[in-house]
């Protein structure tokens, strides 16, 4: 059984189907890439899969369990956590804080011990504050944990926001363009970085992205969208050589 | 024990000052009723800004129906220490005049609170689904529906107001409850769930995804702030001895946004400046009488463009003496690898 099962989801926005009858499964630490040309429709996929969206019909199951029109933040407590094409942070809070939200949701703390402050509300504000400095480590951001988000480089707010979704302790990691803005030195970085996280948390990895060195580069399957419509799905070399992929990227001849 | 310890002392300083300033403590030393009078009403607006500020500063959504909560505080506290106040003084005959004073005191602040935080609940699970506007405009409704409700209860006096409250409000109580009102907020937002707010507050589509129930928090924060509100309204009318539902019309959530407003939103210490300013200015301009009101606008306006993230913005008043402090240390360019 596959980790993720999407089978036969459409979204439609109006006349406009965003998502034509999708199947897509995602195994345990697999790294899955999704591409496609702009508007193919694969942040409308993410929406879908993190709730931001109900599907117009289909299954999407998670372990087995249907989530389709759960809300985003129930989701994310499942165990899928999900990056944004257009960086969301938490701009005025600190680097570290924006990874001491994302542990919220995994941790025991109510009201009340917050404001008796209680034996556990300070073990558990410890704990979160030594994984966080630790998460921060992995992406090369504990130099700058004091800073405020939004005074960070485009490069280190990319790399932030996979950290913050990593803290939520995820099964599945959606990274919806991470090397968009990066130069090509930056991108190398980022896919060793990807691979690492995946090989040591043992996530799985849906990765939409349009740099092709870098989806051809770390991506084991990868899954082609046209018009919200699945076109190609395939080993990175099968994918390169399939003329309908070639066709909907330069144009049918 | 060092908490323990500066709590004793808070409430010893506060006694001691109270005893000063009504000239019970030392004969011949007292301030005059007036000052007093300004004195504790800006420690009531203390109360209602700070709360106010866990709502609209901190978790971002922008309530205009405070006034309501304190209406309800007010009016439920007043009527539990007029209908059950005698019968209990009576049953705590053998405590001194001053123990008897703080148990009903205590009791009435406690029911209301306890209904401004049903009501806060009540009003915030339909109404927090909405953004900006919306929600400003349907707290706003909700406002003046509890206050327009109140004013058709008999029991409370109705439109004739509701008199015959005994002063049991005092100096002392009003600070206390004004220490307790910043200490319990900014606990909350120095926690994992006040992060949460703050989340919410910098962008709420994001926090939802990090796997924060947005809608619990915000129902939380505005069933606190809610029950603050309700504190606040209970000292309100067991200070002034009379309450009338005209001092709660949206013209009075106004003020407390004003207040936080000018003070900084997201701040603490911001909230009980802009308090404090609000009360000595339009005190302070009272014998201009009838430019008070253009020349407060105009400050305003003032501030607004001189300083739109109000005199302190989203920092704490110590960050400014902290900072003065640092200026010369060199500050690195963020490490980028």
């Amino acid at each position: 059984m596959a980790l993720l099962e999407l089978s036969n989801v459409t979204m439609r926005f109006g006349g406009l189907v965003a998502v034509k009858e999708l199947d897509l499964a995602l195994e345990p630490g697999q790294l899955y890439g999704l591409i496609g040309p702009n508007g193919a429709g694969k942040t409308t996929v993410f929406n879908v899969i993190t709730g931001v969206y109900a599907p117009t019909a289909g299954r999407i199951a998670f372990q087995g369990k249907p989530i389709a029109g759960e809300r985003s933040g129930r989701i994310t407590r499942r165990g899928i956590a999900r990056t944004f094409q257009n960086i969301r942070l938490f701009g005025d809070m600190t680097v570290l804080e924006n990874v001491k939200v994302a542990f919220h949701c995994r941790q025991r703390a109510t009201l009340s011990s917050a404001v008796l402050r209680t034996p556990v509300h300070y073990r558990e504000e410890a704990r979160v504050d030594r994984e966080s400095r630790e998460r921060l480590k992995i992406f090369h951001l504990d130099g700058v944990a004091e800073e405020k988000a939004l005074n960070l480089p485009y490069g280190s707010q990319r790399r932030l926001e996979i950290a913050r979704a990593m803290a939520t302790s995820p099964k599945v990691l959606l990274l919806d363009e991470p090397a968009a803005g990066m130069n090509p030195h930056e991108a190398r970085e980022l896919m060793d970085l990807i691979r690492w996280v995946r090989d040591h948390f043992g996530m799985a990895v849906l990765l939409v992205e349009h740099n092709m060195k870098v989806v051809m580069g770390i991506c084991e399957t990868v899954h082609v969208l046209d018009y919200g419509a699945t076109i190609a799905v395939g080993k990175p070399a099968e994918i390169q050589s399939n003329p309908e992929v070639i066709e909907a990227y330069l144009g049918g001849a | 024990m060092k908490g323990f310890l500066l709590g004793v002392a808070l409430v010893a300083a506060l006694f001691v000052a109270n005893g000063l300033f009504t000239g019970s403590l030392v004969p011949g030393v007292s301030i005059s009723p007036y000052i007093l009078q300004v004195i504790c009403l800006a420690g009531i607006n203390v109360i209602l800004a700070v709360s106010l500020n866990l709502i609209n500063g901190f978790t971002g959504q922008f309530s205009i129906g405070h006034a309501g909560f304190m209406a309800i505080g007010a009016y439920a506290s007043a009527y539990v220490s007029v209908t059950f106040g005698p019968r209990l003084r009576e049953g705590l005959a053998f405590l001194p005049e001053f123990g008897r004073d703080s148990v009903v005191l205590l009791l009435a602040l406690t029911v209301g609170a306890i209904l401004a935080a049903i009501a806060g609940f009540l009003v915030g699970v339909p109404s927090l689904r909405l953004r900006g506007d919306y929600l400003a405009i349907v707290t706003l409704g909700f406002g003046e529906i509890i206050r327009v409700f109140i004013l058709n209860i008999d029991a409370v006096g109705g439109a004739r107001g509701f008199s015959g409250i005994s002063k049991l409000a005092n100096f002392f109580w009003i600070y206390l409850f004004a220490a307790a009102s910043i200490f319990v907020v900014s606990r909350i937002v120095r926690s994992s769930f006040g992060r949460t707010l703050i989340a919410i507050r910098e962008d709420e589509i994001a926090a939802e995804a990090m796997g924060v129930d947005t809608t619990r928090s915000k129902v939380i924060s505005f069933v606190v702030s809610s029950a603050m509100a309700g504190i606040g309204g209970g000292l309100f009318g067991h200070y002034l001895m009379y309450l009338h539902t005209n001092s709660f019309t949206f013209i009075k959530s106004i003020e407390i946004i004003i207040m936080i407003v000018i003070g900084g939103l997201g701040s603490i210490t911001g909230s009980v400046l802009g308090a404090v300013l609000y009360i000595t200015l339009t005190e302070g301009l009272r014998q201009f009488a009838q430019y008070r009101m253009v020349l407060f606008s105009l400050l305003l306006i003032i501030i607004m463009i001189v300083r739109p993230q109000g005199i302190l913005g989203h920092r704490e008043f110590w960050y400014f003496l902290r900072r003065r402090r640092r200026i010369d240390a060199p500050v690195g360019p963020p490490v980028e690898s």
